[in-house]
């Protein structure tokens, strides 16, 4: 089998993989190859024909594939390779890539990695969801799929639990399509998705959402009857006694997105428990030299613009890698404070500015983000309000590093 | 007209799919009558998928003797059938010196029962067989394995169809009359049926069909078991399943590591009245993690990707008390062969049992060789398990095999295909399921599934609101967004 070599590799030619792809080769790195499993570029925003794309990064409003486009039709002009129908099975520590598609097996060996293979949503069974298993369930993301890419209408009487954007910009679609959604379950206290698409998606068309509420059974054994919802008490247990019985025909899943890292485990790539994607440092590089992760495969994010902005910032890191064949060691460890989920990156070093990229566990009000290096206090951000449902980015000069200590980010009311 | 048979089989679980195996070895014509889409729809798909070595029944019973029999010629029966099969041994762990009574004591049953290797084993060689387990000692079986059910099943009723028989999928019978003193009627939803003989293999519905051929007297406790279905990413944690000390009624909640790579975790025992309800609760999920992570404290709710139950159709006697497997052509109801109560170790005794159905049928019929029988049956070839030049090879020959439609477990579109136009005719995405991996990984079909569906729509030339998920009338979509 042939071995052919590469200075990079993009795994995914999603938003993460066709961003980083542009600008690297703007940057004079040419020899670089994109793998796409799917028949078109563009990742999941094929899918999203809703607008509201673009306006951090493009300043205006696109729906997904317009957006996707416009980083497809760079990548065409620049003649920049592809290749699509092509599955990557797996890859290695020492960055070779073993690729399939009809044509055969590939074997590639890059001097970088790049993992923009995205994330996959959370199922089912993941939350044990108890009850029947009968046909009509299926997450936002599916059924978005089904509706918009395959012309395939998947129910009628539509109920949807979890309050994350697909399934909020999904019980828009639904409604457009002519299907009743009888309500929209979250569990906790606040919705996961945003602000706007509760507004536009959610309250515009008179969609109840039940804050504090769950499916505590799965009704029907052949298509989906219904589910039986109850009140969760402060601790997230259902509270019995507040069962109610809804019918309907099919029940959409919006209950968190996971980063999708089984290619990155087969290198040998660590993973954060907190965000599920690889830990990285200021150059969006992994555990394992050579290979850098950005995008949804790194952590979720809840707009595309930041998913392409954090390639074209990783794509700077991998020119210079290319071009020195090393990066600088980054051993200053970022914590985070009881009140902050994660950060990314997690380590980083005091040659270089930094982009600082975390959320909240649960919302706050006119709040202060505190980021420090041991007492010294390097930078303060305020903030009307935070919701986790928002990433937050700050830009940190290197210049405000003093020392080699560790930095701790910090909330404070 | 009604189409007329040497024999009729009630069920295509693994009992009605390995008796009609069986049966093709001669010259006589079989049907398989089953009110589901598909095999392996009930107790036979739902289970721990644990070839049993045999130690946990009564001795004497043809629980002991059929489980003993079916583990030692598994290796044959794998090979002839080309299902997925791992002789990886097991464990029952113990930490109190009744555990280490019991345990001996079911070593005395198990060697009276002819079960082979059986023995007691420290705590030092019980990590070196299992590193991850929690106990102080514990029963070693070497002869105990894991299987694919579904595929086990799949394969015994293809290869009975090759050899002849025919298989009729969502055909519940509704009752049965003596028509002449030859034959019986079959009246099923979907028309009638005449046979000579009736094999009763209905698992859960065995009682109830007894009653219709006019044998009384049995009684039926369903026993439902939920489990939880563990990534494969600590599949590697689990060499053989780990079992706690056992009754003689119950296995107990365990860990058992699947042909595929993940790990299941069950199941409880609950009498239940409702054969068709395989709901689970969220009181059993957190019950079962919380027993087996006293075996095995790798248990992490992270990993949950499915749950799925099970009911076992246990013979109970008036008393309550669980009795053998019931395998009987009784004199009083002629031309008829009764299986009542084949409960666990059934996927284990399939083919014995199907043996002695057989010798019954011999002791009042001379039957004669079906000279075109052939035992062997292969099931499709799985990408994910070639090596590169076999996988150049699977490609180079159809072009179908590099393209990856399940990413979770590797599942080509060859594969896929090749599924869809099964032996059997089974047209279920479930049914895809079962014969592929499609759908069992780690996303649950959140990939792969639209695009099976889509296959299914190309390959069979359905229309959207044709296709059926698992059970009949279970639609998967109402129709098209745009005409």
């Amino acid at each position: 089998m042939n071995l052919i070599n590469k200075d990079v590799v993009i795994i995914g030619g999603g938003p993460a993989g066709l961003a980083a792809a542009v600008l690297l080769y703007k940057n004079g790195i040419k020899d670089i190859l994109i793998i796409e499993r799917e028949k078109t570029l563009g990742g999941i925003l094929r899918q999203c024909i809703h607008d509201g794309f673009g306006l951090t990064r493009f300043k205006e409003q696109l729906s997904g594939p317009e957006y996707a486009q416009r980083f497809i039709d760079q990548v065409e002009e620049l003649n920049i390779s592809y290749q699509i129908d092509t599955t990557v099975l797996n890859i290695t520590d020492d960055k070779m890539i073993q690729a399939v598609n009809r044509n055969g097996l590939f074997n590639y060996k890059a001097k970088a990695i790049i993992l923009a293979m995205g994330c996959r949503e959370r199922t089912r069974g993941a939350l044990t969801i108890p009850g029947e298993r009968p046909a009509g369930i299926m997450t936002a993301g599916v059924a978005q799929s089904y509706i918009n890419l395959h012309n395939i209408m998947v129910g009628k009487d539509v109920i949807i639990l979890g309050s994350g954007d697909i399934g909020l910009i999904m019980a828009r679609r639904f409604t457009l399509e002519g299907a009743k959604v009888k309500g929209v379950f979250e569990i906790l206290p606040y919705p996961s998705g945003l602000t706007r698409n509760i507004e536009q998606c959610l309250n515009d068309y008179n969609i109840p959402l039940y804050l504090s509420h769950t499916i505590t059974n799965i009704h029907g054994n052949a298509r989906i009857t219904g589910v039986t919802v109850s009140k969760v008490d402060e601790n997230l247990k259902p509270i019995p006694g507040t069962e109610k019985l809804y019918t309907c025909d099919t029940l959409i899943l919006s209950v968190g997105l996971i980063p999708e890292n089984e290619l990155s485990l087969d290198a040998g790539v660590k993973l954060d428990n907190r965000t599920r994607g690889p830990v990285v440092d200021g150059n969006y590089q992994t555990s394992v030299e050579g290979i850098f992760a950005a995008g949804n495969v790194l952590h979720v994010h809840d707009l595309v613009d930041f998913v392409s902005i954090e390639a074209e910032r990783l794509a700077y890191s991998v020119t210079e890698y290319i071009k020195n064949n090393s990066l600088p060691k980054c051993e200053i460890i970022i914590n985070t404070s009881k009140d902050i989920n994660y950060t990314v990156p997690q380590y980083i070093d005091k040659t270089k500015d930094f982009t600082l990229s975390f959320r909240v566990k649960r919302p706050f009000k006119n709040c202060r983000i505190l980021v420090k290096q041991g007492e010294l206090v390097i930078k303060i951000a305020a903030y009307k309000k935070v919701i986790p449902a928002e990433m937050i980015n700050i830009l940190i000069n290197h210049k405000s590093l003093q020392s080699d200590k560790d930095l701790e980010v910090s909330i404070e009311c | 007209m009604t189409t007329k048979y040497d024999i009729l089989i009630i069920g295509a679980g693994v009992i009605g799919s390995a008796v009609a195996r069986e049966l093709s070895r001669y010259d006589l014509k079989i049907c398989v009558l089953e009110k589901n889409p598909d095999v392996c729809c009930e107790t036979s798909g739902r289970n721990s998928a644990v070839i049993h070595g045999g130690f946990a029944y009564e001795i004497g019973t043809k629980k002991a003797e059929c489980c003993v029999e079916g583990c030692l010629e598994f290796d044959k029966i794998a090979e002839e059938l080309d299902v997925p099969f791992k002789r990886t041994g097991k464990v029952l762990v113990g930490s109190t010196r009744e555990d280490h009574e019991s345990l001996q004591k079911t070593i005395e049953i198990g060697r009276a029962n002819g079960s082979i290797g059986l023995e007691l084993i420290d705590k030092n060689r019980l990590l070196e067989l299992v590193p991850t387990v929690i106990g102080e000692f514990a029963m070693f079986s070497p002869k105990s394995g894991i299987v694919d059910p579904f595929q086990y099943n799949i394969a015994l009723a293809e290869n009975a169809k090759k050899n002849g028989v025919d298989f009729y999928f969502e055909h519940e019978v509704v009752n049965i009359y003596r028509k002449t003193d030859e034959y019986w009627l079959i009246r099923t939803i979907q028309g009638d049926f005449e046979t000579r003989w009736v094999v009763n293999c209905a698992g859960l519905g065995s009682v109830k069909i007894s009653g219709m051929l006019g044998i009384h007297g049995y009684n039926l406790g369903g026993s439902k078991g939920d489990y939880i279905v563990l990534d494969k990413r600590i599949g590697h944690l689990l060499p053989m399943p780990v079992y706690p000390v056992p009754t003689t009624t119950y296995m107990g909640i365990h860990v058992t590591p699947t042909i595929g790579g993940n790990v299941i975790v069950g199941p409880n025992a609950d009498y239940v009245d409702d054969y068709t309800y395989y709901g689970v609760t969220q009181k059993n999920i957190v019950f079962l993690a919380e027993n087996a992570f006293a075996l095995w404290p790798h248990i992490h709710k992270s990993d949950y990707i499915r749950n799925y139950s099970g009911i076992q159709p246990k013979w109970l006697d008036r008393q309550g008390i669980l009795e053998d497997f019931v395998i009987e052509a009784p004199k009083e109801v002629p031309n008829t062969i009764n299986l009542v109560g084949i409960e666990s170790p059934g996927l284990t005794s399939a083919l014995p049992i199907a043996r002695r159905v057989v010798n019954l049928l011999k002791e009042h019929e001379q039957l004669h060789p079906n000279k075109g029988f052939n035992p062997k049956r292969k099931g499709i070839i799985r990408f994910n398990n070639q090596g590169n030049e076999v996988k150049e090879k699977l490609i180079a020959e159809n072009p179908d095999y590099g393209e990856i439609i399940c990413r979770c477990e590797g599942v080509t579109k060859a594969e896929i295909v090749q599924a869809i136009h099964n032996p059997l005719g089974v047209d279920t995405v479930t049914g895809i399921k079962y014969r592929t991996r499609s759908m069992m990984g780690r996303c649950q079909g959140g990939y792969c599934q639209m695009r099976i569906a889509q296959i299914i729509q190309e390959e069979l030339n359905k229309n959207v609101t044709d296709i059926i998920y698992s059970r009949k009338e279970s639609n998967m979509f109402v129709g098209t967004v745009r005409e």
